[in-house]
């Protein structure tokens, strides 16, 4: 060899294959270790990056651990009221229909409270695109049972397991909005391998395409664990989360826009 | 002998150490320091030079810690 390789040759600027995009803000995540939110944000982040959107996006953000997103992404972001983000993100896009609007919304907000918001900004096919983070629990008040939680599954207030006879089944929205005619792409992905992550972004790709083609609202939801609410180790949590909510939530795209 | 070099950098201050990074990378590549960083988190080091910049680890990043540089071999140093 005649020129040694040493770290240093190797870090330069133009060797670069991968790092943080410059549109999530240099602040560290408020995200437990291992938490698939810091993924999600950053995929999205990288798909408006590359598709080059950041000064014509406005998110909205929910009420959950995620919260605080609008400190966490570069770009215009509008708080809405609990599961009000649908409503909020319906009133922004049809004011500035050129503008590319989407919502992040847990599990706690999209499918508990915001329920009716979801389903019928779904149903009246608005223009945008929600990203839904299921991970069956309510995470940021202490791991209570959520609408998407499974059956049997322990949490804070089922301490002896979901009783589905009293406390009903974990609620499928992917499934139930996928039937209305007002959305044409609804998938269900996940970011705990390095190939559900790059086949999440090729759905948020897909869903951000849909809404500058004008083709109706676009649904990801993105599976997700919670180790802090599940009282696991990420890596327990993942390998919980294959065994057990994929069974309930399997993953892949449930409506493929008409071409 | 492999055909591309690569190696990352990893921020320890931001790593959380969550070590989802670790089973993800085929060269065995990333180990969890005996050392904390400032927030009190065992962080995510490279062990090794067998990395050829794969980006798995850098992906499955929740907190986007992880920067990863690749160069190719030439020929030359490859045979």
């Amino acid at each position: 060899m005649e020129e040694e390789l040493t770290r240093e040759s190797i870090c330069q600027q133009e060797n670069l294959v991968y790092s943080r995009t410059p549109l999530m803000t240099p602040k560290a995540l408020s995200y437990c270790p291992g938490c698939g939110h810091g993924t999600a944000h950053r995929l999205i982040m990288e798909v408006i990056e590359e598709m080059n959107l950041q000064s014509q996006t406005i998110g909205v953000a929910p009420v959950g651990c995620s919260v605080l997103a609008y400190d966490f992404l570069d770009i215009d972001m509008q708080q809405a009221a609990h599961g009000r983000a649908p409503a909020v993100a319906t009133g922004i896009k049809r004011l500035l229909p050129d503008k590319f609007v989407f919502t992040y919304q847990g599990d706690g907000d999209l499918a508990a409270i915001g329920t009716g918001e979801t389903i019928h900004a779904c149903n009246r096919g608005e223009n945008i695109c929600i990203f839904f983070v299921n991970n069956g629990i309510y995470g940021m008040t202490g791991g209570q049972m959520a609408p998407t939680t499974l059956p049997n599954m322990k949490t804070a207030t089922s301490p002896y397991g979901r009783d589905v006879v009293s406390m009903g089944y974990p609620l499928k929205i992917t499934e139930m909005i996928a039937m209305l005619p007002g959305t044409c792409f609804v998938t269900r992905q996940s970011v705990h391998t390095p190939a559900n992550v790059r086949k999440t972004k090729k759905a948020i790709q897909k869903a951000v395409q849909c809404q500058l083609d004008k083709k109706g609202l676009s649904f990801v939801e993105i599976v997700s664990n919670c180790n802090s609410g599940w009282k696991m180790t990420p890596l327990e949590s993942n390998k919980w989360m294959e065994e057990n909510m994929f069974p309930v939530f399997p993953l892949g795209d449930i409506k493929v826009p008409k071409p | 002998m492999a055909k591309v070099k690569g190696e990352i950098v990893i921020n320890s201050e931001r790593c959380k150490g969550c070590e989802l990074c670790v089973p993800v990378c085929q060269q065995q590549t990333i180990a969890m320091s005996d050392k904390l960083n400032s927030k009190g988190y065992h962080y995510a080091m490279s062990i090794n030079d067998e990395c050829n910049g794969c980006i798995n680890c850098a992906l499955v990043c929740p907190d986007g810690v992880i920067s990863v540089y690749r160069v190719k071999l030439k020929d030359a140093a490859v045979a």
